[in-house]
């Protein structure tokens, strides 16, 4: 009998529950480098499985070489990868602490992957590069690298894994420090963590490494639940893209207009001067209501209804900015573009883009390059594959308001749909004209 | 200083409401699939936090297996009462009358399976081109990797190979006709985040689900409540025990566990130190390790 234990319950757990936040990660790196395993060191060490998860691992038939359970089975969810014994998707997965909660989106790291790993990359604020210390950088690590840094993912983690191969080696990871640097320098990744793990034994993914005493920083778990994260989102500039118009038209609401969305970036504050996008026209904040409350003041990430002092024609589609810093208005956009589909880019064809609740026609004017993502080289190319990232010019058929993807990812993202197969078939960061 | 954007349940709950008004403009005729569980009245609510005070721009659909417990059928009766909005019934026993499912036969009998039908039928038939339902991705692995967005075709198949990529908070709602979406507001919620927030948010849930006194009988290894669509013969057991469910299912396939949680608060606890998954007590994912995959293919939930 699950006995429920009444005097253990405190009320004083309540407050933790409600400072936490949440953080969502996503791990680049292949089957070889131990990646499942780390995130199954991961769940298992903070003791995120449950029971009956943890029977289900125990009756599977996979085993480490020494009898252990396989923990990187905690990852691999469709039939098909369990046969292949490769993981081929995104899969999320969650687990908490006593200081935070976590979203880990779990991405193959094999090139004909490369768009499961942009699209873990987009949903995530810090990103785990695992580089196995047998082998140091290879060429799927600067892979790896280029779309954290196309994605413009802040904050990133190089953990070089199994240090247990290779003696726990200071010289081996000091070595591999100073390669990966150079690298970063040239995708210039600011703020990178070393830290030397070995996700099969354990060694720093929670608990610090007994084996390691030279080195002096933060386990993995450590290092996630204390790092700052979303700063830049918060201090971005004000920005709403109206999902939908709340209008009750009963006898007691008749005048009531609300414009629902949720706030990009930045904060809206009453009587703030806002401006309508794309037609420009200017109006004040009259009332600003969240859960059924008016507030004075909203912040990133929260949905909210708007309220606006004139009665002006606003709908789907249309975006509510700060009006001392607008976006840019434009039909002719420069962008990088991640290609997803298996039917290669056609630029002869009328796409759909889908830039928050807006949807416009547009077509692919110039494509300008497409990168070799091993290497970094920029090739003249007339279209794109599966997997290739470039750089190409659009026109939409509606002008577009939008920031450049390194000042607001919200604002600066958009997706490409084909209008024949309904699929997505490309991620666009905008970017500044390269000339 | 403002705190309200800054905890997690806050994140969640700005999330879902995002994805409900997502589907409000994305499609013509959405319609949110409700169970009469927990994860489907949290979505009730964060609707009313999406939509009020205006109406919701969809109807709620029960799919109704004629052998829920009579506890979930009076809740939602009273929760329609409650917030105004549409309810359509899709029942189960329509489906074995029109005889196009057969009802199965023996102890284990369950009609868990022929709802799929039901459901099917109940979303041709009112055009449904979304369906909004309560599904989390913590539940189970196959559900780990399903998207927010999950086109299905027009057999009601789910096509892991085919998933759209989900980048940013974009999503792409864009189908042929004869295909409808599944949308899943609360897909990056836990058990304990549901529980939380139904705590935090005081949101009434049916009785069962807190513990209280029953008759049950052991049915392979499981308690289950002691009713007749369980086809009991002298076999069974009847035994008068302290139980709560941990799930609103079909009473055929929602096994109780033993517990004296009957206050949330209690809830609470009991899952944080528990050691068996929500899932766990549910017999129809026991048949095999890739049982939810295949139902999914299936058209289920």
């Amino acid at each position: 009998m699950i006995k429920c234990l009444r005097p253990q319950w405190k009320t004083a757990k309540k407050g933790d529950i409600f400072n936490m936040d949440l953080l969502k990660f996503f791990t680049a790196g292949s089957v070889d480098d131990g990646k499942s395993t780390l995130i199954g060191r991961l769940l298992y060490d903070s003791e995120s499985i449950l029971a009956d998860q943890l029977e289900a691992l125990q009756q599977s038939n996979r085993k480490n070489d020494d009898g252990t359970i396989d923990l990187a089975i905690l990852t691999d969810g469709l039939k098909a990868e369990r046969e292949q014994g490769i993981t081929i998707d995104v899969a999320y997965k969650y687990f908490q602490t006593d200081k935070r909660k976590f979203i880990i989106a779990d991405t193959p790291g094999h090139i004909q992957y490369t768009r499961n790993m942009v699209t873990g990359a987009s949903n995530s604020d810090l990103a785990i590069i695992l580089v196995d210390a047998r082998n140091g950088v290879v060429e799927q690590t600067v892979r790896h690298s280029f779309i954290v840094s196309l994605l413009e993912l802040k904050h990133v983690v190089v953990c070089i894994n199994k240090m247990d191969m290779v003696d726990f080696s200071e010289d081996t990871f000091n070595k591999i420090h100073k390669t990966y640097s150079e690298i970063a320098l040239k995708l210039q990744l600011k703020q990178v963590t070393y830290i030397p793990v070995s996700a099969l034994k354990g060694d720093n993914i929670v608990n610090r490494s007994q084996n390691m005493s030279w080195y002096t920083g933060k386990s993995l778990l450590d290092h996630l639940e204390t790092i700052e994260v979303n700063e830049d989102i918060k201090s971005a500039q004000a920005r709403m893209p109206v999902q939908w118009v709340i209008r009750p038209q009963t006898d007691e609401l008749h005048d009531y207009r609300g414009y629902a969305g949720r706030v990009l970036s930045g904060s809206f504050r009453l009587n703030d001067q806002i401006t309508v996008l794309p037609s420009g026209i200017r109006s004040e904040i009259s009332k600003i209501e969240t859960n059924m409350q008016e507030l004075d003041e909203v912040h990133s990430g929260t949905s909210v209804t708007l309220h606006l002092k004139d009665n002006i024609d606003i709908g789907r589609g249309d975006i509510l900015v700060n009006s001392t810093h607008e976006p840019i208005v434009s039909q002719s956009i420069e962008a990088d573009l991640c290609w997803m589909d298996t039917k290669p880019l056609d630029t002869s064809i009328l796409y759909l883009l889908q830039h928050n609740s807006k949807v416009t026609k547009c077509k692919i004017r110039d494509i300008l390059h497409k990168v070799n993502i091993n290497t970094l080289e920029k090739i003249e190319t007339d279209t794109f594959q599966l997997n290739d990232i470039g750089r190409i010019v659009i026109r939409t058929a509606e002008p577009l308001a939008f920031d450049l993807y390194q000042e607001n990812k919200l604002n600066g993202g958009a997706i490409l749909i084909d209008p024949r197969t309904n699929l997505t078939v490309g991620a666009l960061m905008f970017r500044a004209s390269e000339e | 200083m403002n705190k309200q954007d800054t905890t997690y349940l806050d994140q969640l709950e700005a999330e879902a409401i995002f994805i409900l008004r997502e589907v409000a403009g994305q499609f013509e005729k959405p319609a949110l699939l409700f169970s009469g569980g927990k994860d489907s009245i949290t979505l009730v609510r964060l609707a009313e936090k999406a939509f009020r005070p205006g109406k919701f721009p969809f109807p709620l659909v029960h799919i109704d297996t004629g052998h829920n417990f009579p506890e979930t059928i009076s809740f939602r009766d009273d929760m329609i009462a409650r917030i105004g909005e549409k309810l359509i019934i899709g029942h189960v026993q329509d489906s074995i009358d029109q005889g196009k499912v057969i009802e199965q036969t023996g102890k284990n009998a369950s009609r868990n399976a022929l709802q799929t039908v039901t459901l099917l039928d109940t979303i041709a038939e009112g055009k449904f081109d979304a369906c909004i339902g309560g599904a989390r991705r913590d539940e189970e692995k196959a559900r780990a990797k399903e998207r927010i967005f999950s086109v299905r075709d027009e057999f009601g198949q789910w096509d892991p190979k085919r998933q759209r990529p989900e980048l940013w908070n974009i999503y792409n709602g864009k189908i042929h006709k004869g295909e409808n979406v599944r949308v899943f507001p609360i897909s990056n919620w836990t058990e304990l985040d549901v529980w939380n927030y139904i705590r935090r948010e005081n949101i009434a849930l049916p009785s069962i689900y807190f513990a209280h006194e029953r008759d049950v009988i052991t049915r392979n290894g499981q308690l289950m409540a002691a009713a007749d669509c369980l086809n009991m013969d002298s076999d069974d057991q009847i035994e008068r025990r302290n139980v709560r469910f941990r799930t609103v299912g079909d009473m055929t396939c929602t096994a109780a566990v033993e517990s004296d949680a009957d206050q949330i608060d209690y809830i609470i606890e009991e899952i944080k130190m528990s050691k068996i998954s929500e899932r766990g007590a549910r017999m129809d994912d026991k048949v095999s390790e890739a049982a939810m995959e295949d139902r999914k293919k299936g058209g289920y939930f």
